[in-house]
């Protein structure tokens, strides 16, 4: 990529920071491994034919692109902006997750290994990677928490289907950062053949650029669809944030479009202000976890702390590094939304759309239903649906108090 | 970059020791484990239960190259009051009775960046530390820790692996100073044990980039494998056995049972035993 200056498509640099974020923090035994990564990510890049390989499958097998579809009854019911949903929850295995899992496991092959490891909350990245394994004849170990494991049943079922391993992780708080932690113990004992393919733009360098770069078709094909459907770019952009994958991938193609307003959304568990929250970046401080620096949350020890929310994929005491570092400089605002807030948004959706969305885009779109009545007619607004709610009906239900 | 004066107390060992034609016993226990008072009494009985350089566990939530033993020694740790500056509170407790014996904090970086790079090297050194293994600090992110505690006089030990290959080696070794620790499988603490012939070439490997001693740890459980470590390397290190035979001598709530800090000991003098006992058969 060519530098441009003031341009927010620079980074990382060569050590895969960004600002002060991001980095390489791993034991040494992992660093020929990630450093091999490196490289054969840099060469896959710059050969056409990977490119080619990728758009075909993310073509006949994801069901790319997907649609930008003008959400009529949600834009009345707010009445203001006019709201499009990004739907990748229409993406083959419901959810923007296989776009990165496609990728990497193209790359993966290319290096010649056998074996896949990934770690999964919600387990939304754990269908995906047993997916593409499937789909290509590799082996697959998943490692998911087991608070998780029983809070997700019906994707630790379609993993299993799926033919892949799901190893319930019992160490720490038994979540999506300990699947993390076990799933890196699992590659410094295993480093021949297995290849780590992380689920979102966190993890050290390469991971947060490569994990962006395989997602960034999101807003790329939003600005094209935009074009076709308003004849012009959109006023402002928002997305849930986790670790932030489906956030980065719909945002980077814009970054550099000043007048795009974009908001990340975190997920503020019972509230902020209680402790009990998944909001690294409202609520937490610059420390290093799983390989980079980045924002999260931890106590005045350096020890980190749980985080809480209802939707398990956003569950992480973390975020991606880019974030940290576009909240840094301004580019993006962060704003955070509760469990309360996110189920009152989830129920909306279905009533009204007849989407069914998943727990994560629910926050995002809580945040629409806080801003939009105050914009224009005119403004033109994208919700990433980054996954669909199936997954998550008997969170819902206990929730609600319905028993199922 | 300027490398400061060091306490001394790491050469000097290694020196004395060489001197004896025998390898050095490093134990690890984790600072707090399973309460501060327990884990003071180990560390203070160390040196006469045969350590000769002694390897202090600073507990972090989330320790990724660590297996379930020393895990579950971080979570008592964390239970027991265990925090970075308790942790050198016990090591200046420690200087006031040893001032010889060689003292290494060994962790993971985020509870040192919390704290404050200059101001924990400061701290550290009046404590009496003298030398820090940061596991999840490579030469790619020497700037944030490793020079810095050089400058002030602080040693860096880094961590070579089996996946450190000969184009990569002088970069591990470059800012590497009091010794090398070499881990001698590609695993986690406390899982499986490499054999001492691969251990054997890795340190002959080793040597040929480095006049510094070279230390072996990870998979050393047995006095028996030390001994056969020391014949081959500078020092065997020992861990997971270590705080294993702790997490062995709890009570039903946890609680320390009256002889474990005897038990942890008698290990520790077993292991430093078959460290020696290999030196004489090195000498015969």
């Amino acid at each position: 990529m060519s530098a441009e200056p003031n341009s927010y498509h620079n980074g990382p640099d060569e050590h895969g920071h960004f600002g002060i974020f991001g980095g390489r923090f791993v034991a040494e035994t992992l660093m020929p491994l990630i450093l091999e990564v490196e490289q054969a990510y840099e060469a896959a890049k710059a050969d056409p034919s990977f490119q080619a390989e990728l758009d075909d499958y993310l073509t006949h097998y994801v069901g790319r692109p997907s649609p930008l579809y003008f959400a009529e009854r949600i834009t009345e019911h707010f009445g203001g902006a006019k709201i499009y949903f990004k739907r990748d929850e229409l993406n083959h295995t419901g959810a923007h997750k296989i776009n990165n899992c496609m990728g990497q496991i193209l790359l993966a092959m290319r290096m010649g290994k056998k074996r896949i490891i990934a770690e999964t909350g919600a387990g939304q990245h754990g269908v995906a990677t047993a997916t593409v394994c499937a789909r290509f004849g590799l082996q697959c170990v998943v490692y998911m928490g087991a608070t998780d494991i029983e809070r997700q049943a019906p994707n630790v079922f379609r993993m299993k289907l799926l033919g892949a391993e799901v190893i319930p992780v019992t160490s720490g708080t038994a979540t999506l950062k300990d699947a993390m932690n076990d799933a890196l113990r699992d590659w410094v004992s295993n480093v021949d053949d297995t290849y780590y393919l992380i689920g979102t733009v966190a993890g050290p360098h390469p991971y947060p650029a490569m994990v962006r770069d395989f997602q960034k078709v999101i807003g790329e094909e939003t600005k094209v669809q935009m074009q076709a459907a308003e004849g012009r770019l959109p006023d402002s952009l928002i997305a849930c944030i986790g670790g932030g994958s489906n956030a980065m991938g719909l945002f980077y193609p814009f970054l550099n479009d000043a007048d795009v307003r974009i908001i990340g959304v975190e997920a503020a568990g019972h509230g902020v202000e209680t402790g009990e929250h998944a909001a690294s970046l409202t609520g937490g401080s610059p420390g290093v976890l799983h390989g980079n620096r980045t924002f999260l949350l931890q106590d005045d020890d350096g020890q980190i702390l749980d985080a809480h929310s209802i939707s398990a994929g956003l569950d992480y005491p973390g975020i991606g590094p880019e974030h940290s570092w576009l909240h840094e400089s301004g580019r993006v605002e962060y704003v955070s939304v509760t469990d309360q807030e996110a189920l009152d948004a989830f129920q909306l959706c279905s009533r009204l759309e007849g989407i069914i969305p998943a727990l994560e885009p629910s926050h995002a779109l809580a945040h629409v239903g806080k801003i939009a009545a105050d914009l224009p007619a005119d403004h033109l607004m994208v919700m990433n649906m980054c996954g669909r709610g199936d997954k998550d009906v008997f969170t819902i239900a206990d929730a609600l108090g319905v028993e199922l | 970059m300027s490398r400061g004066e060091t306490s001394g107390r790491i050469e000097a060992r290694f020196k004395k020791l060489a001197g004896e034609d025998r390898a050095a016993f490093i134990p690890f226990i984790m600072a707090a484990d399973p309460d501060l008072e327990t884990s003071f009494e180990i560390l203070q009985g160390l040196p006469g239960a045969g350590a000769d350089l002694i390897e202090l566990g600073v507990m972090y939530s989330d320790p990724m190259a660590d297996g379930p033993a020393i895990q579950a020694a971080g979570l008592r740790a964390k239970a027991g009051g265990a925090r970075l500056d308790r942790t050198l509170d016990m090591v200046r407790r420690f200087r006031a009775g040893d001032s010889e014996t060689p003292v290494i904090l060994m962790g993971y970086y985020n509870p040192i960046y919390i704290y404050g790079v200059d101001r924990f090297l400061a701290d550290a050194a009046e404590a009496g530390v003298d030398g820090l293994i940061v596991v999840d600090l490579p030469p790619e992110e020497d700037i944030e820790l490793c020079l810095p505690a050089l400058a002030a006089g602080m040693h860096f030990i880094r961590l070579a692996t089996p996946t450190t290959d000969d184009v990569r080696l002088p970069a591990v070794i470059a800012n590497t100073s009091g010794f090398v620790y070499y881990v001698a499988i590609a695993g986690i603490t406390g899982t499986k044990s490499a054999d001492a012939a691969e251990i054997q070439a890795s340190v002959e490997r080793l040597k040929k980039h480095t006049d510094l001693p070279i230390a072996v740890g990870f998979g050393i459980r047995t006095a028996e494998q030390a001994g056969a470590v020391a014949q081959i390397a500078d020092a065997a290190v020992v861990g997971s056995a270590i705080v294993q035979m702790v997490a062995d001598n709890l009570d039903a709530n946890g609680k320390a049972k009256p002889d474990l800090v005897t038990k942890v000991l008698g290990l520790s003098q077993s292991l430093a035993d078959g460290v020696r006992g290999a030196a004489r058969k090195a000498a015969e």
